[in-house]
């Protein structure tokens, strides 16, 4: 029983969050022609007629539908004036960055198909395009707003020349790589991309979901996207298992990564998991330090959609365990399950904390201001 | 002491429909469930959206795996972010409705004959004898 | 064991029920007398009768699957019942032993070869283990990739109660609550035996929608994530619903992962239960009321913290008491790691086996 949630606590909220950096924004196209401007005449003809195409068998559609209309997004979200939630830049504006004085935003462009696209061309074009697509239509306007350099990971080369030009571009924070790909990130052939992305000062973002055609949980297909839902958490958790076993972090110590919209409390046990596992079978992973460490060192999350414990005070605890300067704050806006910074915590974070995981350990991981 | 409150012409609000309305200073929904009013305080207990804003749809109830049945037909409200379903009679959550309610306000349909009496505020509304009105007490 | 040692032990296992341990078929040859005449030429003709049947998911010399100390000179370890007895049976003193062997019978790519194995598999055990020490109890390996012919070896052997449980990797073709999978929950719930989900794979696909991983190093930290996986599964395709007597055991699953589960299992259930409307409790109640969890690995860095994540659990009937010999998990002769809270400790030794095992 969760106590605090019969609460109405609209009359008190506490103020803590005011003036927070947003580490997950989604911001969306209103027709998919939004992106023509930076691409070819070729690859607009491509999008038209041939479209996206994934390793899922709708052309279109989610295999595992939300439960609210255009795939799940707030209901209250959608602009008066037509198109989809996140594609108002006043709305967003009004409904998030306005209402919360919100420092930053980072955008999540989970837009245009290039994560998961096939034809290795055509992903690097839209990854393109949406990084021009992010910059000039929300960041320029709203330069609070800092965009999520997209690449198609399984094109080596074009995707270290997409981080390499935008790199020293202050509208651009971090590089997004779908967390499902065709192998753990781990995986030696992603390791050039990673050092890119640390030799020009980006953070990772790893942000949860999206498709690579391998069934979402290791016993295969589940039917339910009540069942999907908790299996993008076990990704992330691969990529940490996949990240720090593999050595990556000796090869490239400066590499950061966010895990973003997987939630968090799942990290202590996965930390002592691997640690436990690996003196056992550390001949298999001569690594420098144990898997916690290069966890407490190179990974942050981001905390939507928080964990309700059942009793709220173990929140305090999962934090501790975790270490509060690796925690940040972030909405989802404007996706269903999106958290309002007033009520998300259900327990009161000590002062320190929340001055960190609001704000400060972001402006330090992404050196804004 | 509960104040009352004239928040709407009873016809302004048909079967199925309902009205959000402010009384000192709160957002209310008033509901009318086939000639019933309810109201419910319009923010949701988990984590503050404008809970009467949302799509109002029926209690989904199964027997078992594959069995889909529909009841109380627009009678649920649903949260328009997290999805969460509450009941509009009695603000009660159906996955937790011990624990989890939103804050409900009686609610009564008086004619204007008998208002004109008083007590009752009429903040925004003129209250005429020949029409009926629906009445929030707070 | 000294009366100082035992002092110094979080609790006695004497007279405990061991709820995991892993014999092992030394070879397919060992099978061939237990299976019947067309199956054993059928081994003959393609020369199976010289294959091993290990797991990928459970190399069985890889230092997670044997204790240095328990490493056997020749063959597999947990092959030899007098090893195994001098080993795990006596020095711990259990009143019973619950074997799960894993072996990949189940993993096999032909229904009917599978249940084959799987038939062999379980008279190899009734006839070289429980006829030959009374403590010893017994899972029924089922081909699991074939509701129906699991279902048939279930009712085969359901006569014989000296087997107690239905043995299934957590992971394989598909989700284990999938609507395909129910005709072996119901044989299981007719009989009284719970179903023992046991980490690891069948590998008819990656651990995780990111794909393959290098090591198994990271394969074995997967199956945490793997068992979440399978019990949502179970969750949401209503098989607590459908099937109110059957109990589930995760077996050798690392058991902190799952506190923060139930949190997010919650959440998801109050946006998203409207999918899947039978659904109608919360699905940690449904958890604490029918899940249950051997207490071999727990994984957590110290026993304080062992003992906070365990009382987030919300219920001291979870735990069930288990070596998982030969799996090296601790060493010296102390199966029970310190930190488990005292309430719990003393029910999961021996009155939480006999409530989930009813055959017991």
């Amino acid at each position: 029983m969760n106590v605090t949630l019969r609460e109405t606590r609209i009359d008190s909220p506490g103020r803590q969050y005011m003036g927070f950096v947003d580490c997950d924004v989604h911001p969306f196209f209103r027709t998919p022609a939004d992106f023509d401007p930076w691409l070819s005449a070729k690859w607009r003809e491509h999008r038209v007629t041939v479209g996206n195409r994934s390793r899922q068998p709708l052309h279109k559609g989610s295999l595992y539908p939300r439960m609210s209309p255009g795939n799940g997004m707030r209901m209250d979200a959608w602009p008066s004036a037509g198109g989809p939630p996140g594609s108002d830049l006043t709305m967003m504006q009004e409904q998030l960055l306005d209402l919360y004085d919100v420092r930053y935003g980072l955008l999540a462009p989970l837009v245009g198909g290039a994560a998961a696209e096939r034809n290795l061309e055509f992903a690097a074009a839209m990854a393109h395009a949406v990084n021009e697509w992010q910059a000039a239509v929300f960041c320029d306007p709203d330069p609070r707003l800092k965009a999520s350099v997209q690449i198609t990971i399984e094109d080596e080369d074009a995707a270290i020349a997409e981080i390499e030009k935008r790199a020293g571009d202050a509208r651009f924070a971090q590089v997004n790589i779908p967390p499902r790909g065709l192998e753990p990130l781990g995986r030696r052939r992603y390791r050039k991309i990673l050092a890119a992305c640390a030799a020009n000062g980006l953070p990772i973002s790893l942000h949860l979901g999206g498709t690579s055609g391998h069934a979402s949980t290791g016993g295969g297909w589940p039917s339910y996207y009540h069942e999907e839902h908790p299996s993008y958490v076990q990704t992330m958790q691969t990529l940490v298992i996949s990240l720090t076993t593999e050595g990556v972090f000796d090869e490239v110590p400066d590499l950061k990564v966010v895990m973003v919209e997987g939630g968090f409390a799942w990290w202590p046990s996965l930390a002592w998991r691997l640690d436990k596992t690996w003196k056992r079978m550390r001949a298999e992973a001569p690594l420098k330090m144990a898997p916690s460490e290069y966890m407490r060192r190179h990974f942050w999350v981001t905390t939507q959609p928080m964990e309700e414990p059942e009793r709220p005070e173990d929140m305090l605890q999962t934090i501790e365990w975790i270490g509060p300067d690796r925690v940040m704050f972030s909405t989802d806006y404007p996706h269903w399950d999106q958290d309002d910074p007033r009520y998300a915590f259900k327990v009161k974070l000590p002062d320190d904390w929340a001055r960190l995981i609001y704000r400060e350990n972001a402006l330090s991981l992404y050196r804004l201001d | 002491m509960a104040s009352r409150h004239v928040v709407a012409a009873a016809d302004e609000i048909p079967p199925g429909g309902r009205k959000i309305v402010n009384v000192r200073g709160r957002q209310i929904g008033v509901f009318n469930l086939g000639g019933e009013f309810f109201a419910l305080i319009n923010v949701c207990p988990h984590q503050g959206a404008k809970l009467c804003e949302g799509a109002i749809l029926s209690q989904l109830v199964s027997d078992g795996p594959g069995d889909y049945r529909l009841e109380r037909q627009g009678e649920m409200i649903r949260c328009p972010w997290h999805c969460w379903e509450f009941d509009i009679r009695t603000g009660q959550s159906w996955c937790e409705p011990n624990d989890v309610k939103a804050k409900t306000y009686n609610v009564t349909v008086e004619p204007g004959g008998t208002l004109a009496k008083g007590p009752f505020k009429a903040e925004t509304l003129a209250v005429a004898v020949e029409r009926d009105y629906v009445i929030v007490e707070m | 064991m000294s009366a100082s040692e035992a002092m110094a032990r979080a609790a006695s296992t004497v007279g405990a029920i061991d709820c995991d341990l892993h014999p092992a078929v030394p070879n397919a040859q060992a099978l061939m007398p237990y299976m019947d005449e067309y199956w054993r030429e059928h081994m003959l003709r393609r020369g199976l009768d010289s294959e091993n049947y290990d797991l990928m998911a459970f190399p069985p010399a890889a230092p997670i699957n044997v204790r240095p100390d328990w490493k056997p000179q020749t063959g597999l370890p947990g092959s030899s019942l007098a090893v195994l007895q001098a080993q795990a049976l006596d020095p711990l003193g259990v009143s019973f032993a619950i074997c799960n062997v894993l072996h990949g019978a189940q993993a096999v790519m032909s229904e009917d070869l599978s249940a084959a194995l799987c038939r062999g598999v379980n008279n190899w055990v009734a006839g070289e283990l429980l006829d030959r020490d009374p403590r010893l109890r017994a899972s029924i390996l089922v081909p699991q990739h074939s509701g129906e012919l699991a279902a048939e070896e279930i009712e085969r052997l359901a006569g014989d109660k000296r087997f107690v449980q239905v043995l299934m990797l957590a992971m394989a073709e598909l989700p284990p609550g999938r609507r395909q999978m129910w005709p072996i929950y119901r044989a299981a719930e007719k009989h009284g035996l719970p179903i023992g989900l046991h980490a690891g794979s069948t590998f008819r696909h990656p651990l995780s929608a990111a794909g393959w991983g290098s090591t198994l190093l990271e394969d074995y930290v997967s199956y945490a994530q793997g068992m979440s996986a399978a019990l949502n599964s179970l969750l949401v395709e209503g098989v607590f619903q459908k099937f109110p007597d059957l109990k589930v055991v995760l077996i050798e699953s690392g058991v902190t992962w799952l506190p923060a589960s139930m949190w997010r299992v919650n959440k998801t259930w109050r946006g998203v239960r409207s999918e899947v409307p039978w659904l109608n409790r919360l699905p940690a109640d449904i958890i604490r009321e029918r899940v249950r969890l051997t207490a071999q690995p727990l994984d957590a860095m110290d026993g304080e913290a062992l003992g906070r994540v365990l009382d987030q659990l919300g219920s001291d009937d979870m735990l069930l008491f288990a070596s998982d010999y030969p799996h090296w998990h601790y060493d010296g002769s102390d199966p029970v790691p310190p930190g488990i809270p005292p309430a719990m400790l003393k029910k999961m030794m021996v009155d939480n086996p006999r409530a989930t095992y009813s055959r017991l």
